[in-house]
């Protein structure tokens, strides 16, 4: 099979579904340049550097028929049109009693370890988690990435993607044919029998490293990548917590009230994958901190091998 | 050409309607029949009136807290309306928004916004719509001067600049948001002058006379329609009631300000031209009247032997399937 960057199959992604469907938007402050020069300027625009205005724009423009994808770029400036993202893109659907559809894309790059300091470098899913009515995804790998990016493209609802800003290229398997991936279906990245590790995002590949090494000292890590925050598949979490008894989440972002104290959650406030518990759950964060610029700081707030190591063995004893 | 009598009737009936439903709505609420917010459009009837009767069906409204008025106006159903205030199933949005999030996409009312300001992005993204389907539509937002002080307003009003978008800015300026006065919140008293800010037109107009609305919005619409772009209206007004009905936002307006606004009367005024125009006589107005509040006693009794939501729907509507 053909191996392509994450970049270039997100890009594919949103090729094939404005080819699909011609009252498809691109909304971003820099332009999409590819996109724009295979399906022109009335559809991919270039909004000015006001994302509430174009954020809220995406809710108006799918409101009235037209889906949207609005890239945000780094997540971080997503921020500024919080509003629109929690008081109106998430609630329009209900509030109005469910009288129309909003299609809508949102594509965020999140993620730390680029030096990028405080206010660059954020991981705010779990924020948006926290507000119902958005579905969230959160792509780990090039098949990943294009299949789900397919799908948002293809349901009715406030989608936030969040890119993780290291991964764009990262190469992986990708067919050639059409295909797309369902919201709320975990993928087991690598099977495995004494502890099951839940990864998010860039995390996958840290973890999937530490079980190759691990593997090596006769401990056999499950690595699970949820795919979809929103709606998460808590089946197959469940599932495989009860088959090794053990778990550690593993999440780049803060540690208070992130994603994978959520994941914790949903293990062990469920009876019978509780009962299978031989140790008390772990998870292993990115420190309560602002991010700092300087290396050694920011490797010291990120979860790295040492540290998902560390916890692997605190379970295992 | 100059307005029809027939118009003019019109304007005055869904005027009427609007400050009938108002009192009543205002009247149950401080009874205790209606829960949560009420956000009063007495005293503003005639620019909901005088805009929306320049659209068409397929055109795109937005409006905010106080969109009671631009709901009526624009054609919705006073019944359905009534219910979703009184929180019942058979209401706009199945009880789920209640007075501040009334909308009725089949007639291109594209909901009422709670927050100040964010219906303006909202409003640009259905003006592209409108620009993008090529059928010369237009859309409108309603907001006040509170709205003009939030970022959202500046980021819109440029946004639909550049794009050039069919969008008409009506800012409804009724020199209070909330408690904040206008003249000591923005820098210049006249909003529509931060049209040049811009690139497009800023008019102003009296607010509480409805053919002058009628008349500046004609031509307003017929601009967007022929792609002359976004343009700004400021729409001089007053509301009679306070921010909210109720106590707790006390109103801060001196009394001798709210009696002479009130003898600017925007309904009695458009009464008094039809009665001296003889367009109408009294017998008929009192009629058109009696007839309105019995639409409106209709509308409450429909709101009230409405069902109210079943408990579990709560679940439903988070997301379209």
């Amino acid at each position: 099979m053909r191996e392509i960057t994450y970049m270039q199959a997100s890009t594919e992604a949103l090729q094939e579904e404005f080819r699909r469907n011609d009252k498809l938007i691109h909304l971003a402050a820099d332009v999409a340049f590819e996109l724009r020069q295979e399906f022109g300027e009335a559809r991919v625009r270039q909004t000015p550097v006001s994302e509430s205005a174009f954020v809220g724009a995406a809710i108006g423009l799918a409101g009235s028929g037209f889906r949207t994808v609005a890239d945000i770029r780094m997540a971080t400036f997503g921020f500024v049109a919080f509003d629109q993202f929690v008081n109106q893109a998430a609630k329009i659907t209900y509030m109005f009693g469910g009288q129309a559809r909003f299609p809508i894309l949102y594509r965020m790059r999140n993620g730390l370890g680029v030096s990028a300091a405080a206010q660059h470098s954020v991981n705010p899913y779990s924020m948006y988690m926290n507000v119902a009515g958005l579905k969230i995804i959160l792509p780990s790998t090039p098949y990943d990435v294009k299949g789900l990016l397919k799908t948002a493209l293809r349901d009715d609802n406030p989608v936030i993607s969040f890119e993780h800003m290291a991964l764009g290229g990262v190469k992986g398997e990708v067919p050639e044919e059409e295909y797309t991936i369902p919201f709320g279906q975990a993928d087991i990245k690598r099977e495995g029998t004494d502890v099951t590790v839940v990864a998010l995002s860039k995390m996958v590949y840290l973890a999937l490293e530490v079980a190759e090494e691990m593997e090596k000292q006769g401990v056999s890590l499950e690595v699970v990548d949820p795919r979809t925050l929103v709606p998460m598949d808590k089946d197959t979490i469940r599932n495989s917590v009860a088959k090794t008894g053990r778990l550690v989440v593993v999440d780049e972002a803060s540690q208070t009230c992130g994603a994978a104290a959520e994941i914790l959650s949903i293990v062990v406030e469920d009876d019978k994958t509780f009962s299978r518990l031989k140790a008390p759950t772990k998870r292993v964060c990115g420190l309560d901190v602002p991010v700092p610029f300087s290396q050694p700081l920011e490797r010291y707030v990120i979860p790295d091998r040492e540290k998902i190591i560390a916890a692997v063995n605190q379970v295992m004893s | 050409m100059a307005i029809g009598n027939k118009e003019l009737i019109k304007l005055y009936r869904t005027m009427l309607t609007i400050r009938r439903f108002e009192e009543r709505v205002s009247r149950e609420f401080l009874q205790g029949n209606i829960l949560g917010y009420v956000h009063s459009y007495i005293g503003e009837e005639a620019i909901a009136t005088g805009v929306c009767s320049n659209l068409r069906l397929d055109d795109r409204i937005i409006s905010y807290h106080r969109g009671h008025g631009h709901c009526i106006a624009k054609g919705a159903d006073i019944k359905r309306m009534m219910a979703e205030i009184y929180g019942k199933k058979t209401g706009y949005c199945k009880g789920k928004g209640g007075s501040m999030h009334i909308a009725d996409f089949s007639i291109g009312m594209l909901g009422a916004n709670g927050i100040v300001g964010s219906g303006l992005p909202i409003a640009t993204g259905a003006a592209l719509a409108a620009q993008l389907e090529g059928k010369d539509r237009v859309a409108v937002v309603f907001f006040g001067d509170g709205a003009c002080q939030e970022g959202e307003f500046h980021e819109s009003l440029s946004l639909a600049s550049i794009w050039k978008l069919p969008l008409i800015f009506v800012c409804e300026n009724n020199l209070y948001a909330a408690t904040t006065p206008a003249r000591y919140a923005i820098p210049i008293e006249d909003i529509y002058k931060k049209a040049d800010s811009y690139a497009m037109p800023g008019t102003v107009v009296d607010g509480n006379d409805v053919v002058a609305v009628y008349e500046v919005v004609k031509e307003l619409v017929a601009r967007t329609r022929a792609g002359g772009g976004p343009v700004l209206l400021e729409c001089k007004t007053y509301r009679w009631h306070g921010h909210f009905e109720g106590t707790y936002l006390p109103d801060v307006r001196p009394a001798e300000e709210i009696e002479a606004w009130k003898k600017k009367c925007p309904v009695a005024r458009m009464e008094r031209r039809l009665l001296e125009a003889g367009i109408l006589t009294r017998q008929e107005i009192e009629a058109m009247d009696k007839q309105i509040l019995a639409q409106i006693e209709d509308a409450i009794k429909y709101a009230l032997e409405s069902p109210l939501p079943d408990p579990e729907e709560a679940l439903e509507d988070v997301f379209s399937v």
